[in-house]
């Protein structure tokens, strides 16, 4: 096995360019078990150790700028939970701290698990992924990036550079259900966010289908609802309804983690509690 | 000359682990660290099938890959071909057919982990799949699966006028998950081939003894050419009983003439040992309106799996226990252990009552609802005291302080309401709950498990101390897995000789002779017992070098604690000793037991001990997350030797009781295993245990060594039954299954 080592990303892209099949390493969480147990043999791995500008994030105009390699530790870092609560929510959720301290937001975007905790709070925030490769750079939108379970729109030169997050002014919520309390896999996970400067809510659900489901509908009719002058919905019969509305944009199944009947049920219950706690 | 009464250490102190130390600062040596030059890695071929015949085995294109040193199947078996605790019907390697995922098939030996895993893929199997047979209730009328046929082990106890009714009756169907021992260190040892043909095995169980006779079966060598060494060991629970590697390892080194070490994944840890046994039950009790029980009857299959292992003696214990710590005049018992091509089932601390223990609390809870009686009242009223009669007939000679134990779990101060921060609440980092969403609850359970072996199976253990410049070595053969034996074995042979410097040497099946399996709560009793005796003869044996030396009758020299008495002196034993060294083996038994009769009556057991929890839940109803906020527990201990390590084995056992009630399961389907990973096979973290409060109810045992009893398994019985109790009273949901779900709660 060949490990590449690059200490910028001009000469990464080359190398990606140069061998595309190469197997892009960021925190390992997921890489390095797959290795562990033979699911995954890679003849040239790419690290991103030595890329100190993929752990950096700004703030460019209206939108965070996340570096690929920023962790979800540092998503808990006051300056960045303030502009972005849910993901900082959903970072905590992950693993262990250990994990935290290692495990990468564009990692979590790569792997596109059905239950990466990152992708139902991105998709809600509408983000965007930046792919660069040595021709170039491109943004897509999550829902463009993630095709299917564990599949990306990622060319095998391109890698995966920032996330450019929009910052929406309002409060967001992201809730989570596992079997423990911590350190556990999302057996179901809503995320929701306000957009008071655009009048908007947008929430996405977590491990209900085989991508990240934004729940357009469900949207579309509670922004009326709200009271965006008090910034409060009065009626708690639109919380419940939008609850309803939410779980009906699920599409899980059933595995060994749970049900399709208890994740849309969670579903609803989540995304009754967090626009309950938002508006 | 200074003479202290004892020595410091002694029992009942907080006398220091010999290997605290070394664990807490990551010096301990574990048998997966095991290494020595030029050694080989050895890997195990696998079922992918959870049955079929075997078509095709063909290794030669294993063979031919450089770096592989030997592949071997069951044709390279030299001796018994199959292998088991209780019954030999497991096959070292499946040779036509296949019954379960994850039996082994063939094994590598091979210069690099690597390599041996390539040469695993090599290796050519052709299978014709066969229907599984998966439910344990339809294995009965099925088609053996096995020469030994598809029913393990029935036991039937009938005791009693079977017309016998109550004004009350309460009937109910429960089940039990498959829980696994889930320790953290791999199954994993090290073989090392001797000149002489011999070979030294290292390895992490819990009986060497056992595991050396097992191995030089298969491999037709005579038990002295197999010396068995413990290696470090990183947890065992009951799955260290049965052999995994230690065969697999020691014909390879044998075939390969060169040391083999050999260490499980994860994934493969979880289909390479036993596991707890899921059951069903049926129940019917039967009451007085006063509470007083009148009549129980019980139908119960425990799911062995594809191997006997230790099913026997389980459903023993499941038939034996299945009423509970209650005094019944009338029982109707019916426990069948069978057998599936679901993975084998075996020894997980609890063994048997651990299941009956949710099944028997489940009714009394019902029962008492039926009543309208106070739960705690109802089993105040019917629990067992010393001279009642068990189901099996026994009389209950030894300490029974289960109402004490009652007491003392309810006497605890219930705890506040938890602090108003999302990580206290049901869900944790989730932030699912708020605090108008929770709702709490109460439940309490009572258990009762034997300690030792039973049913006639009259073990022993040895163990030698040998005196010299004034240090006490132990020499004993008792596995340490954790629980701390090692230190209860130096405490003891300072509270009888006054030797302070005691050293614990773990010996090998070479130097001693069996001390039998760490399991059953059994070690303290019997080793310590062995530590105890031989103690006691070095004493002797002081006391009548000392009548030698100074010219005296023997009957002129006592002892009186550890100071040696003659007419003239009294001096500290450990001043008395001759310059030679004294070294005394020994070996201890226990009272006798004896098998049950076609009715299920007889002296089956040696000893009991019991406990009971109070579990305090949050529960968020909507989405059925719990929170444990706390667990009470009084415990019948006999006699507290080491107060922390005790409280360790209470905190850990109350613990793992607790996560078979709220996560842990093995889910299998269709005889695979589905979740073979921490990944998805969830232990509590710490954010999950709960504020434990133990009492320790100190009833000396008559016949125990130093009046204590095992303390490893009662923590784990009522645990679970509690909590799962507790959660029944946030929600008035039924819950006839363990573990809780959340959406067993959430959608009924």
């Amino acid at each position: 096995m060949t490990v590449l080592l690059p200490d910028s990303l001009d000469r990464a892209l080359a190398h990606l360019a140069a061998e595309p099949g190469a197997h892009v390493l960021a925190g390992g969480t997921d890489f390095m078990v797959e290795v562990n147990y033979g699911h995954r043999r890679p003849e040239t791995v790419l690290s991103l150790r030595r890329l100190d500008d993929l752990r950096m994030w700004h703030v460019e105009a209206s939108h965070v700028v996340l570096g690929a390699c920023v962790t979800y530790a540092q998503l808990l870092d006051p300056a960045l939970a303030d502009l972005m609560p849910g993901l900082a929510q959903a970072a905590r959720t992950v693993g262990s701290p250990q994990i935290r301290s290692t495990g990468t937001i564009g990692g979590n975007l790569s792997t596109a698990s059905p239950a990466g905790d990152m992708l139902p709070v991105l998709a809600a925030l509408d983000a965007e992924v930046v792919l660069a490769s040595s021709t170039g750079v491109r943004t897509l939108a999550l829902s463009e990036f993630v095709t299917g379970p564990k599949r990306t729109a990622r060319r095998a030169d391109e890698l995966l550079i920032a996330v450019r997050v929009p910052v929406a002014n309002g409060p967001q919520e992201y809730l989570k259900v596992g079997v423990r309390n911590a350190m556990v896999i999302a057996v179901a996970s809503v995320a929701v966010v306000v957009d008071h400067d655009g009048r908007t809510v947008r929430a996405a659900l977590g491990s209900c289908g085989p991508v990240p489901v934004r729940c357009h509908d469900a949207e579309s009719w509670v922004a009326p609802l709200v009271d965006w002058d008090a910034r409060r919905i009065d009626d708690p019969r639109t919380h419940e309804a939008f609850g309803v509305r939410c779980a009906e944009a699920a599409r899980p199944i059933d595995d060994h983690r749970s049900t399709a009947a208890y994740r849309s049920h969670a579903c609803r219950v989540l995304a009754r509690r967090a626009l309950a706690r938002c508006l | 000359m200074a003479v202290r009464d004892r020595a410091r250490g002694g029992l009942g102190t907080e006398a220091a682990r010999p290997d605290g130390i070394p664990k807490v600062r990551g010096d301990f040596a574990f048998s997966s660290d095991l290494h020595v030059d030029g050694m080989l890695w050895g890997r195990t071929l696998r079922s992918p099938h959870p049955h079929a015949r075997i078509r095709t085995l063909d290794v030669t294109p294993a063979l031919a890959i450089a770096g592989v040193s030997a592949v071997i199947t069951a044709d390279d078996v030299p001796g018994e071909l199959h292998y088991g605790l209780i019954s030999a019907d497991q096959p070292v390697f499946a040779r036509d057919v296949v019954r379960f995922v994850g039996e082994p098939i063939a094994a590598v030996a091979a210069d690099h982990p690597e390599t041996a895993r390539r040469a695993l893929e090599a290796i050519i199997v052709e299978y014709d799949v066969l229907t599984p047979l998966v439910d344990a209730e339809a294995a009965a009328g099925w088609e053996p699966i096995h020469p030994d046929g598809n029913v393990i082990r029935s036991v039937v106890i009938r005791r009693g006028d079977a017309a016998a009714t109550g004004d009350v009756i309460v009937e109910g169907t429960y089940e039990i998950g498959m829980q696994d021992q889930a320790f953290l260190g791999p199954e994993s040892g090290l073989a090392i081939p001797a000149e002489d043909g011999s070979i030294d095995l290292h390895v992490a169980t819990q009986w060497t003894h056992s595991d050396r006779d097992q191995v030089a079966a298969c491999l037709a060598m005579p038990t002295d050419m197999i010396r068995l060494h413990l290696a470090g060991v990183g947890g065992a629970f009951g799955a260290r009983e049965d052999v995994s590697m230690q065969v697999h390892a020691s014909l390879l080194a044998k075939v390969a003439r060169r040391p083999v070490k050999m260490s499980y994944l994860r994934d493969e840890s979880f289909v390479g040992h036993v596991h707890r046994h899921p059951a069903r039950f049926w129940m019917r009790h039967h009451a007085d309106r006063d509470g007083t029980l009148r009549r129980v009857e019980v139908r119960t299959t425990f799911d062995g799996g594809a191997y006997a292992s230790s099913s026997m003696a389980v459903i023993g214990n499941a038939a034996r226990f299945s009423v509970g710590p209650y005094r019944v005049e009338s029982v109707d018992i019916e426990a069948t252990a069978v057998r599936t091509n679901n993975p084998p089932c075996g020894a997980m601390r609890g063994f048997g009552s651990v299941q009956v223990c949710f099944a028997h609390e489940s009714q009394m809870d019902l029962l008492a609802a039926e009543l309208g009686m106070d739960p705690v009242e109802l089993r105040l009223h019917n629990a067992l005291r010393t001279g009642d009669r068990l189901p099996t007939g026994q009389v209950l000679r030894g300490a029974a302080p289960v109402a004490e134990c009652i007491r003392a779990a309810m006497a605890h101060p219930m705890p506040d309401a938890s602090p108003d921060e999302v990580l206290a609440r049901p869900g944790g980092a989730g932030r699912t709950s708020t605090a108008t969403e929770i709702r709490r609850g109460t439940g309490l359970a009572v258990g009762i498990k034997n300690l030792m072996y039973s049913e006639g199976e009259n073990d022993t253990a040895s163990a030698t101390v040998r005196l010299a410049g004034g240090v006490a070595t132990v020499k004993s053969a008792a596995a340490e897995v954790g629980q701390g034996f090692v230190t209860i074995a130096q405490q003891i042979v300072r509270e009888v000789l006054g030797v302070e410097e005691v050293v614990f040497h773990s010996a090998s099946t070479a130097e001693v002779a069996s001390a039998g399996s760490t399991s059953a709560s059994r070690q303290t009793w019997m080793s310590g017992g062995a530590v105890a005796q031989a103690s006691r003869l070095v004493a002797a044996a002081i006391c009548q070098a000392v009548a030698l030396r100074e010219g005296l009758t023997p009957e002129e020299v006592s002892l009186d604690g550890t100071t040696v008495v003659t007419p003239t002196a009294r001096i500290p034993l450990a001043d008395a000793v001759p310059d030679q060294p004294i070294e005394i083996a020994t070996t201890f038994h226990h009272a006798p037991t004896e098998p049950l009769d076609e009715d299920g009556q007889g002296d089956a057991d040696v000893s009991f001990a019991f406990a009971a929890h109070r579990a305090v839940v949050d529960v968020d109803p909507d989405l059925g997350l719990v929170r444990v906020v706390q667990i009470t527990t009084g415990q019948d201990v006999g006699r507290v030797l080491h107060p922390t390590q005790l409280l360790g084995q209470v905190e850990g056992g109350t613990v793992q009781g607790m996560g078979l009630a709220v996560m842990e399961e093995i889910v299998v389907q269709d005889g695979f295993v589905k979740n073979p990973s921490f990944t998805d096979y969830l232990l509590p973290t710490t954010l999950d245990a709960p504020e434990i409060l133990a009492t320790f109810i100190e009833e000396p045992e008559p016949d125990a060594p130093f009046g204590a009893k095992g303390v490893g398994e009662p923590p784990i019985i009522s645990s679970g039954p509690a909590v799962v109790a507790a959660i029944r009273d946030a929600t008035g949901a039924p819950l006839r299954r363990m573990p809780v779900r959340p959406a067993d709660v959430a959608l009924g």
